[in-house]
């Protein structure tokens, strides 16, 4: 499919090194502040401190703080100083602290990053990349929690991306930083101690989406935090012989549609898994592309494993709305039993 | 400060004399159904001109909202491109914002106090010493986001001018019912830098505050913020009512003197303009005003090509079938 997206430097061969999702994004941003010195770190506590999840630890005692900086606390102004950055030909990389605390930020996003480039004719582009940490899953308090892709995802001029484990933290952070477009980076932040293989010089492409574990009898479509739990899934299932393919969508936005029904043309059956309320949530939008382009193959509707239309609850229930590996195979049962009526 | 010198301050009556004939026509032309409708600058003719005078679009940058149109003109964009905002060809306008030194028109109130703060930080880090210009309104000092940029610029010591001009409304409601504590450039002192306040009528005191201004922040002194006191002669917009919440008595009284009319007296009582160069600004202004005119009435019909670019870089796959979709749906 075709983005913008600049391959990082290198795929200089393969150096693989065992890393946590924090230290992957740390990794990430140190090496594209160093290859670029237009790049800007910036946000609350991001200096000094190394940001609350330590993802821009010591970014600032090795770029001195014109390059990593602290902002008084103001989301709206945070963003809106990265546009007046990106003016002056800057690749501003600035942090929300928490996905909720992007709502304060909603205008400068929506009004001005994402429609810089349109209004001034391609004049001003908008190469800004917001890291977002992102989702549930740590029993934070309230608005520490929220999943907010679909509100990007539907704004015309952004992109968004989420990773989901270290490899593709490092890999989509640097492709996302050297992109001409401005990209909402969702970190997913219940993974961001999990450690895992990340080839530093071989990202095996950022673009698109990607098939993380074939399978011949359903495909799982998934992103961030709820691969991993549709992996388990997958494994759980296939203790009973059902051969589940799992595909990581990482780009929210543009939508990797031809790996989607390439996936789902041969399993002929699909369960999305977010963890994002359900009405007008992504999964409606990947469930209509599939059936757009599918709707003769498919042996079931489209189902939709995802949290409810509720506020995101309190950490004490929060597992009730984030999908349990339970709930997704349930998801899965419904579409492998499905018998036309 | 420096005077302006006698050309200088002919240049800035043929702008101020431009903007207001342009202003006048094209109340007229809205009304003639050439334009969708505009917010006239009527009355700010003075507080705009002046500042642009003070401005170095070779090194400064200025972000304007919508009502910037004598600046605009002053700084030298292309009143046809400027106005392709307000006849619906382009969002923003047409002009190159770049080569201008002037960013996109711009609609939301507040938004654009933060951009000059990043603007303004971008050259403090390549070591330059440009100025931001920020345009706000009475109503626009009551945005979060206008507070944000003054907290910003003031905690960073920025090269940021705010210029807030005060023409006592906003749309219907008086700045009365906007501003607590009665002065905008008092809550400067509130921000860490001088606030001062200018008779906004009076183009060669706004010339000269924002003068003192832009040369503090080249300085390295930090940001000022300018409340220009003016009254805003016309309607919020074509589309605005003002007779349902202010009458004709109330605009001749509050409105004082015109401020072109008074740069008018001013020049020629000091003889930097003669009587018969009075006629012949007119004259040309209204010549000029008229080929703006037939630009806009000779506009070809819009096609629809330009939907789908700069969305991004590339046209992305989802865009790319939309596209083609469009161009089906226009062939059938
Ligand atoms: C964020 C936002 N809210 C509301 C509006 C609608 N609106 C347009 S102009 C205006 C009044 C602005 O008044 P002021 O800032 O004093 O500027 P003026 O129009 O008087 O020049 C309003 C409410 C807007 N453009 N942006």
């Amino acid at each position: 499919m075709t983005t913008t997206l600049r391959p990082a430097p290198g795929d200089t061969g393969s150096t693989v090194e065992i890393l946590s999702v924090q230290q992957a994004l740390n990794r990430a941003l140190a090496d594209e502040l160093d290859a670029d010195p237009r790049v800007l770190v910036f946000g609350e506590d991001v200096g000094v401190l190394g940001g609350v999840f330590r993802v821009t630890d010591g970014l600032q005692a090795r770029f001195g703080s014109d390059r990593v900086f602290d902002t008084p606390l103001a989301e709206s102004a945070i963003l809106g100083t990265a546009v007046g950055l990106a003016i002056a030909g800057f690749r501003p990389v600035p942090e929300v602290q928490f996905d909720g605390f992007a709502y304060p930020a909603f205008d400068q996003i929506v009004s001005q990053v994402a429609r810089y480039r349109y209004r001034s004719r391609g004049r001003l582009p908008m190469p800004i990349t917001l890291r977002v940490p992102s989702y549930g899953g740590i029993r934070a308090p309230e608005l520490h929690g929220e999943s907010t892709e679909a509100f990007w995802a539907h704004v015309a001029g952004l992109k968004v991306v989420s990773p989901a484990d270290a490899h593709d933290a490092y890999h989509l952070l640097r492709a996302s930083i050297r992109s001409p477009d401005p990209v909402i980076f969702l970190e997913p932040k219940s993974r961001y101690w999990q450690k895992g293989p990340v080839d530093l010089g071989n990202s095996g492409g950022a673009d698109g989406a990607r098939i993380v574990r074939p399978g011949r009898h359903l495909t799982i479509l998934s992103w961030g935090a709820m691969v991993d739990r549709s992996l388990k899934a997958a494994e759980v299932a296939a203790e009973d012989g059902v051969d589940t393919e799992v595909v990581d969508l990482r780009w929210l936005s543009p939508i990797d549609t031809a790996t989607i029904v390439e996936s789902v043309g041969r399993t002929r059956r699909a369960v999305v898994v977010h963890e994002a309320a359900r009405t007008a949530g992504l999964g409606a939008e990947v469930a209509t592309r599939i059936s757009e382009r599918l709707f003769d193959t498919l042996r079931a509707p489209v189902q939709r494993v995802t949290g409810y239309d509720v506020p995101t609850p309190s950490g004490a229930l929060e597992d009730e709305q984030i999908p349990s590996v339970h709930r997704i195979l349930l998801g899965m049962q419904r579409v492998l039993e499905y018998r036309r009526g | 400060m420096s005077e302006p010198t006698r050309e200088q301050e002919r240049e800035m009556y043929r702008f101020l004399v431009r903007a207001r004939a342009l202003d006048v026509e094209l109340v007229r032309w809205h009304r003639q159904g050439i334009i969708p409708g505009f917010p006239p600058s009527i009355g700010h003719e003075a507080t705009q001109v002046g500042a642009a005078a003070a401005i170095d679009t070779g090194r400064d940058f200025v972000f304007p909202m919508y009502r910037e149109l004598a600046l605009a003109l002053a700084l030298g964009v292309d009143m046809r491109a400027y106005l392709a905002n307000h006849n619906g060809d382009w969002n923003g306008g047409s002009f190159d914002p770049v080569a201008a030194h002037v960013t996109p028109i711009q609609a939301v109130v507040g938004s654009n106090g933060p951009h000059a703060v990043g603007w303004a930080l971008g050259q403090r880090i390549d070591g330059r010493d440009g100025v931001a210009l920020a345009c706000i309104g009475d109503g626009g000092t009551s945005q979060g986001d206008t507070h944000e940029a003054m907290n910003f610029a003031g905690v960073w010591r920025l090269p940021v001018v705010f210029l807030v001009t005060n023409n006592q409304w906003a749309i219907s409601v008086p700045v009365s019912q906007q501003v607590a504590g009665g002065s905008i450039a008092a809550r400067a002192a509130g921000y860490g830098f001088p606030g001062v306040a200018v008779d906004g009528n009076d183009v060669l005191a706004v010339r000269a505050a924002v003068t003192d201004a832009v040369q503090r922040a080249r300085d390295g002194g930090g940001p000022t913020l300018i409340e220009s006191k003016i009254y805003r002669r016309g309607p919020h917009a074509t589309s605005d009512d003002p007779g349902r919440y202010r009458t004709l008595d109330d605009e001749r009284r509050d409105g004082g003197e015109d401020p072109v009319i008074r740069y008018r007296r001013s020049v020629r009582e000091r003889g930097v303009i003669e009587e018969s160069d009075v006629a012949e600004v007119d004259a040309e202004a209204a010549r000029w005003v008229e080929e703006i005119r037939l630009h806009l009435t000779t506009l070809p019909p819009r096609g629809g090509e330009e939907l789908f670019t700069d969305v991004y870089e590339e046209l992305t796959e989802d865009l790319l079938e939309q596209r083609a979709a469009w161009e089906e749906s226009t062939r059938a």
